[in-house]
């Protein structure tokens, strides 16, 4: 029923697009080539998993789709917003580390996107405290970024990505420094803002567990460079709960995809 | 998304032990001091060495009261003077690291140059300047060069050192070069401007006196290097000592400024003013 799946079209059925990668590749200064020819295509409100081992070019493909570099061939297509040109931006991005300015307050941070887009005070506050609520740190808008904990830095970025209402959401392995339990947490938190707000999330991870746990679709890319090496849907129930960890058929999938990622297999 | 931790508070003072340790680390260097002031006064009139040749420090105290009016006023124009240097060389110096982050190309033909008028001895450029340029000048644009290379390559560095992924996400946004300088760039430089100021400040006093020495044999000068100068002329040693101590004194109060102006804007982010435990 599951497997490596046909292609994009099993999870089709939404209003279209929201990310679409054609033939893309990824050649650095130093002549490595990184990425491709790569191809992807990311349904609006879904949420899709790159998963491999590092230096497979997944951070890489995530920088491209932002916009953060260009490719060295091929097309990114990226859907425009709906409507109005709206504040901010149209692309939330989350890095590895939580990237706070470290000189000013949890809520400065969180307005740094409406402050480059010169959003009027009125509004920004307003979107700013929505922002900070939906991750949980509402109490914590005037906190420095060095009094808070790993995870609470996490959530503050996480805000700061959702403050100006973006329709995806990249996300560069944000949880990989976190210990194990505010992982979970998080994981859980990511998971029920998904269900509430619909964003089209594009996950990057190098951790089987979390990327079955979360997504829809697992994309597994090849060792460098990245290619698209094997793709799975995981049609769990929704919602997901910290019960479907402990599940049978959550370690039938965990299973599949390790199983893709493992050495040795045609493609790597 | 409920469970949040208060975030950690600054931890205490420490322990008895440690305010002993404290109170140890101020008294050392008092009781060093009086031992030493002692120990002077002690040699001077022991021997009856003359005070044109070695004044006791009672006589330099002395001195320091009775020769307050004339002393004051040399502080008061070595002070403005190094002031006066320390600005330009804040302002010349964030200002030229600015352009230089701004336009590389500016940097390649102009960066030699300024570390070529920091390498060359100011005491040596001095008597040249005093040449072309009228005393009051001079002696400011001295202060000034020994004191605008350490602001210009700390900031240059702090420009530099902004993080890469807070840049990333600044372009991810749209920012414009302004934008990015105001509220990326700087703030993050904020921490290495401020330890170049704070050399600086102690290199503009620097760079006032050694002008004020080199302008002192032109005569016209009254600050406190060119007091120092002429009480050797006239053999008034004490005097000497006397000047000598306020600008000793004058180095300190500036640095405890500057450390203290650096630690106050500083403290509620920087790993420089945190203490320890944090």
């Amino acid at each position: 029923m599951v497997g490596p799946a046909a292609l994009s079209e099993a999870c089709s059925g939404t209003e279209g697009l929201a990310v679409s990668l054609r033939g893309v590749t990824k050649v650095y200064d130093s002549g490595v080539m990184a990425l491709g020819p790569f191809d992807l295509d990311v349904n609006k409100g879904e949420f899709v998993s790159l998963l491999g081992p590092s230096g497979c070019g997944k951070s890489t493909a995530l920088r491209l789709i932002a916009g953060l570099s260009e490719p060295t061939s091929g097309t990114v297509g990226i859907s425009k917003p709906a409507g109005q040109a709206r504040l901010g931006h149209s692309i939330g991005f989350v890095f590895q580390e939580p990237t706070l300015m470290p000189w000013t307050s949890v809520r400065e941070n969180v307005q740094l996107p409406l402050k480059l887009a010169h959003a009027p005070a009125a509004e920004a506050n307003a979107r700013i405290d929505e922002a900070l609520t939906q991750v949980g740190l509402a109490e914590f808008a005037d906190a420095y970024p060095r009094e808070l904990s790993g995870g609470m830095k996490m959530r503050v970025s996480l805000a700061r990505a959702l403050v100006t209402d973006p329709d995806i959401l990249l996300m560069d392995e944000p949880f990989a420094a976190l210990d194990e339990i505010t992982r979970f947490r998080l994981n859980n938190d990511l998971l029920a803002l998904w269900r509430n707000l619909r964003k089209t999330i594009i996950f990057v991870t190098h951790s089987v567990f979390e990327s079955v746990y979360l997504s829809q679709r697992v994309i597994v890319m090849t060792p460098r460079p990245g290619r698209l090496g094997a793709e799975f849907g995981i049609d769990a129930p929704e919602p997901r709960r910290e019960d479907f960890r402990t599940s049978v058929e959550y370690a039938g999938y965990c299973r599949q995809v390790s199983g893709a990622l493992a050495p040795g297999k045609p493609g790597s | 998304m409920s469970s949040l931790q208060t975030p950690p508070l600054s931890a205490g003072q420490g322990g008895p032990e440690a305010r002993a340790v404290r109170v140890v680390r101020i008294l050392l260097p008092v009781v060093v001091l009086a031992a030493g002031i002692a120990s002077w006064e002690l040699v001077v009139r022991l021997n009856d060495i003359p005070p044109y040749v070695l004044p006791g420090p009672s006589a330099v105290f002395q001195t320091l009261v009775s020769d307050w009016p004339v002393l004051s006023q040399s502080l008061l124009v070595t002070l403005l003077t190094t002031l006066e240097g320390f600005a330009a060389a804040a302002l010349g110096g964030i200002a030229l690291a600015l352009v230089f982050n701004q336009s590389k190309w500016l940097e390649y033909s102009l960066f030699p140059y300024a570390v070529i008028l920091q390498v060359t001895p100011v005491i040596a450029i001095a008597p040249l300047l005093l040449i072309y340029l009228s005393q009051q000048t001079a002696v400011i644009v001295c202060a000034w060069i020994v004191g605008f290379f350490p602001v210009l390559s700390n900031t240059t560095l702090g420009l530099n050192s902004v993080d890469r992924n807070l840049a990333g996400l600044f372009r991810l946004y749209g920012a414009s070069r302004i934008q990015t300088l105001a509220y990326l760039k700087l703030p993050s430089a904020l921490p290495f401007i401020l330890g170049g100021l704070r050399i600086a400040g102690g290199l503009s006093l620097i760079g006032a006196v050694v002008a004020e020495i080199a302008a002192g044999s032109a005569g016209a000068g009254s600050g406190l290097a060119y007091r120092i100068a002429e009480s050797g002329y006239r053999l008034n040693i004490a005097r000497m000592f006397a000047a000598l101590l306020l600008l000793s004194a004058a180095g300190i109060v500036i640095y405890v400024l500057l450390a203290l102006t650096s630690h106050l804007v500083l403290r509620r982010w920087h790993e420089s003013a945190l203490g320890k435990d944090n």
